[in-house]
């Protein structure tokens, strides 16, 4: 693994790479996920779900379920609150109409996609509970279902939503329809642009619908007290907006409701909306018991939101200097079943990687029968950037420009104003071509037949919003750190290094922990690329407190001024004054002789985030008769700003890679006609296994952000950006065939390879 | 005096103004500086009391969860953006 | 109704005696019967490699064992790899090489990897990935976990 580091700071703990402190519980297996949790008499909940893709419910009739031995309590839409037309407050997520949520979580009139929650049932074991769910009867009403975003926009199309009328910035339709909202960036003049290019090209991209894989299907675990108290356990991205959610949608106090964030076992964005929380909390009130809904993996693939697939047609001009002076593009992407796709971000990121003079992007955001989708690691990024990796790519070969040398001349700097028309900050891209230019991996030569290297760029903005976190100094001199970030993969580790860095102490003197709502100030999800840069900062902040406190009380014993008080390497002392020295821990255990409590509490809304580039290599070689594409060698560099702890920024990296060569190569949803999804199993939704993928390379540039106190950059989504371009282009080299819709599955690949011959 | 972006879709509202410099000491000022001079702007881009769902405010350069309450300078420059979460 | 079955083995080194119904699997019984929750279900169609456990010194996808099979048997799950004098090699090895980063698939990743060196103390990388194309990953690409089980492999022969 390599790394060119930043120069300017020397640390003592950031940079290392100290053993996570959650590690010995995750190795032994006592760590507690969801699934694990277990109460006294706690009941199994399941969920009756519709075989159907679209259709209208006529009744639901739970009696012969309810009368069950071993049931003891049946829930559907009925028994939620009417959600009307109000807005639920989702907080980074923004405002959402409430009934999109409610109706998602269980259906009341409509079912919009295969395995769309009708009813559930509370039971004393599993198998007593699958028993209720087929004495349940529904009464559905079959409509045809929309499976295609561009079937959903044209001709007359059944409508999913009979008051969707499509949105333009506050400007409605007039007709309904199944595209929700319209948006457009436009910056300079691309009829201009056009004008000046000497080469043009369009084309059209496609990306299936992928789901984020995760080994771990959602678990909720409610226990509703008599007196009105309501605790949940549950796997989420964010337990605050858990508690939002399920506050929300089932018309509690805030005040009332607890969320407990167990250990979490993948998330990639898609366990930050609620599905069967509201729904254990139901159970849960109607039995009077605890009551734990485990989602099946077939459940996980056919209701929980997968991300958007995608069209996207794409135009470039190119001089033939190979300025790109004009690019075109229209998106349309997937909302699943209730609008909300984040078209936006694939918009806003683009083109982020170079200086266009003229760029004009419209953006659709369309419903269709399959579940609302939900957030993918760097979501609506690898759908828009792959087709502008792919189409770049076409420019080097007719210009005959090495594709990096391509980059480098339209690389975009600080102050280059993006396609939304906001200026970059201190970005480093160009740090990543270059690197990557001169790695090993691109300076070796690529031999045999049927091999080929491809590269590509991408860009992620990643998000700061508010993150909170309390320390106390304990009497040995160890820090307890309590934080508000679920820790998807080793965070809290990153974030106690930070707090270690400031006090001069060492990372295994901190004891940090991921607290619940009750314990810790508000704090965004574990998602965006945000926990290091946020809430390394909130413990930043505290650790700069508890460093003033414990200058101060050593200045009281002293009886010196403050400023006269040097802190350095956990130790305080006073200039030219050897007997006035003393180390971290011999202060904290003083302090706590006389009963002196030192602490802090911080919550911040950081500015200042640097948004994340990367550049991927990847050598492949195709089978010319079964269309197999196999990954030699693979290469990722990318701008961690400041690598905090540099095993789990190369972590971030592969895992990102993996996703999205699984992504390029063989995921996608399979529907028949009917649109009941016919591969929700790990055996036929392919995701790459050890023996997929060769060892992933990872070169960490650091280009510091200057907003954060330490130059982080998030890391963790960016990665899954370049590789599907990256493919697709080594996949061109290799066997001359450009593939512009993914999965590039054998089939697909052999098929196109014959109808090249 | 700020500086406004106005979001394409919104540019016919503006005669094709695409940056006008406006007073205010706050994003909601702005905004009803904005309605005097192109009558029509604002109800696209508020709802009731806060900016319209969907929508992101950036002051210099920063999303600023404060949205229609955030303070600017007289050398503000204002984005109506998507809402970018991630994942 | 069928009556529930009286099972007896030997987890981790211990005798243990449970009733199962006979529809019930193995992963399902550790799990809710044992309280040993250290195993994970992943999927319950033996695609995941999350339930493995070893049982009869057989690496098994304990989802596709059922509870009354395992009548008489050795089984050893994650929660018996540890030594009263501390992590076994191959935990040290994981916690060494960053190999996890949500830990969900790595009991299971451990208890394979044991497998494989029990019968194969000195594999290769492409040994190991291949006896591991079981054990699906989504965070870490495998790159480290296979660092991780060299690593292991190497610790165990130095230990002898």
């Amino acid at each position: 693994m390599g790394s060119i580091r930043a120069p300017e700071k020397e640390y003592k703990v950031i940079g290392t790479r100290p053993v996570r402190h959650d590690g010995e519980d995750k190795v032994t297996g006592r760590a507690v996920y969801g699934a694990d949790v277990q109460l006294p008499g706690m009941l199994y909940g399941k969920v009756l779900r519709s075989p159907y893709a679209h259709a209208r419910i006529k009744s639901v009739n739970t009696r012969k379920a309810e009368a069950l031995e071993g049931v003891k309590a049946v829930v559907t839409a009925a028994d939620l609150p009417d959600p009307g037309d109000r807005s639920a407050n989702m907080g980074e997520l923004g405002e959402v109409p409430l009934k999109y949520m409610s109706r998602n979580v269980l259906a009341a009139d409509k079912v919009l996609y295969h395995g769309h929650a009708v009813a559930a049932v509370a039971a004393t074991s599993p198998q007593i509970a699958d028993q209720a769910l087929k004495l349940i009867k529904v009464d559905y009403e079959v409509l045809p279902p929309v499976m295609d975003v561009l079937q959903a926009m044209r001709g007359r199309p059944a409508l999913l939503h009979e008051d969707l009328f499509m949105d333009e910035l506050g400007k409605k339709a007039s007709q309904p329809g199944n595209i929700a909202s319209h948006n457009q960036f436009r910056k300079g003049d691309v009829a201009k642009g056009f004008a000046a290019a000497d080469y043009t090209l369009e084309r059209e991209y496609r990306c299936a619908t992928v789901h984020q894989g995760y080994i771990e299907p959602q678990a909720a675990t409610a226990m509703w007290n008599a007196d009105g108290q309501l605790t949940l356990w549950c796997t989420t991205q964010g337990a605050f907006t858990m508690r939002g959610a399920v506050h929300q949608i089932l018309g509690i106090p805030l005040s009332r409701l607890k969320v407990i964030p167990t250990e979490i076992g993948g998330g990639f964005g898609g366990k930050i909306p609620t599905y069967g929380e509201a729904v254990a909390a139901l159970l849960s009130r109607k039995s009077r018991r605890p009551v734990k809904v485990v989602m099946s993996r077939a459940e996980v693939f056919m209701a929980t939101g997968p991300t958007s697939g995608s069209y996207v047609k794409l135009k470039m001009g190119v001089t033939k200097e190979g300025r790109i002076v004009a690019a075109e593009a229209t998106l349309v992407y997937e909302a699943g079943a209730y609008p909300g796709s984040i078209v936006g971000a694939g918009g806003v990121c683009m083109f982020a990687p170079y200086n266009i003079e003229n760029t004009t992007i419209d953006m659709y955001d369309v419903v269709v029968n399959k579940p609302k989708t939900a957030a993918y690691r760097a979501p609506g990024a690898p759908n828009s950037e792959f087709a502008t990796e792919s189409l770049i790519d076409e420019f080097c070969e007719m210009l005959h420009v090495d594709p990096l040398e391509f980059r480098l001349k339209n690389a975009a700097r600080e102050g280059d104003l993006q396609s939304h028309g906001v200026p970059h900050p201190k970005i480093g891209f160009i740090e990543t071509v270059q690197a990557a230019r001169n790695s090993e991996h691109y300076r070796s030569k690529l031999t045999g037949s049927y091999r080929g290297r491809g590269v590509a760029s991408g860009y992620w903005g990643n998000v700061g919003l508010t993150s909170s976190a309390s320390a106390r100094v304990n009497g040995d001199g160890t820090v307890t750190l309590r934080e508000g970030s679920v820790d998807i993969g080793g965070t809290r580790t990153s974030i106690a290094m930070q707090l270690a860095e400031v006090l001069g102490i060492s990372a295994y003197d901190v004891i940090p922990s991921v607290a619940d709502t009750d314990s810790i100030g508000y704090t965004e999800v574990t998602g965006g690329s945000r926990v290091t840069f946020a809430t390394g900062w909130a413990a930043y902040e505290a650790a700069e407190s508890i460093k003033r406190q414990m200058t101060q009380h050593a200045a009281e014993m002293w009886k010196v001024s403050p400023d006269a008080v040097l802190y350095e390497d956990g130790r305080m002392r006073v200039a030219d004054d050897d007997s006035k020295q003393i180390t971290f821990k011999d202060l904290a255990r003083s302090l706590y002789d006389k009963g002196v409590d030192v602490g802090a509490r911080v919550t911040v809304t950081p500015q200042g985030v640097g948004g994340a580039f990367a550049t991927h290599i990847a050598d492949v070689e195709v089978d010319p008769e079964t269309g197999k594409v196999t990954v030699l060698r693979y290469t990722a560099v990318q701008d961690a700003g400041r690598a905090i702890h540099p095993s789990y920024v190369e972590g971030q990296m592969q895992g990102g890679v993996a996703q999205g060569i699984g992504w390029a190569l063989n995921e996608e949803y399979v529907y028949n006609d009917a649109g009941q999804m016919l591969n929700a199993s790990f055996l036929d939704y392919r995701m790459p296994t050890s023996l997929d993928l060769p060892m992933i390379e990872t070169i960490i540039v650091e280009v510091p952000n200057p907003g954060h106190p330490f130059g982080v950059r998030g890391v963790g989504e960016v990665p899954i950006v370049p590789p599907q371009a990256a493919l697709a282009n080594a996949i061109y080299r290799a066997v001359g065939v450009r593939l512009r819709d993914l999965p590039m599955s054998p089939p697909r690949v052999a098929s196109a390879l014959e109808a090249k011959s | 005096m700020a500086v406004v972006h106005i979001p394409a879709l919104l540019l016919h509202l503006t005669r094709g103004d695409q940056e006008p410099a406006v007073t205010g000491t706050t994003v909601e000022e702005l905004i009803d500086q904005l309605e005097i001079r192109y009558p029509g702007v604002k109800q696209r881009l508020v709802d009731g009391d806060r900016l319209r769902a969907g929508l992101s405010v950036f002051v210099d350069g920063s999303i600023r969860r404060e949205g229609l309450k955030c303070e600017v300078s007289a050398q503000s420059d204002v984005h109506f953006i998507p809402a970018i979460a991630g994942g | 109704m069928p009556g529930k079955i009286r099972v007896s083995t030997i987890v981790n080194g211990e005798d243990k005696e449970f009733l199962c119904e006979p529809y019930q699997t193995l992963l399902e019984v550790l799990r809710d019967e044992l309280k040993l929750t250290g195993t994970k279900e992943g999927c319950s169609n033996g695609n995941c490699g999350a339930c493995s456990v070893i049982l009869n010194g057989l690496l098994v996808n304990s989802c596709l064992v059922l509870a009354a099979e395992a009548e008489g048997g050795r089984i050893e799950t994650i929660e018996g790899l540890r030594a009263p004098e501390g992590l076994h090699p191959i935990q040290q090895a994981f916690l060494e090489n960053a190999a996890l980063q949500c830990g969900i698939c790595t009991p299971g990743f451990i208890m394979a990897a044991k497998g494989l060196l029990d019968k194969n103390p000195s594999p290769t990388e492409a040994e190991i990935r291949h006896w591991c194309a079981g054990n699906l990953c989504r965070c870490t690409g495998y790159d480290k976990i296979v660092r991780a089980i060299l690593d292991a492999e190497h610790r165990m022969t130095v230990q002898g």
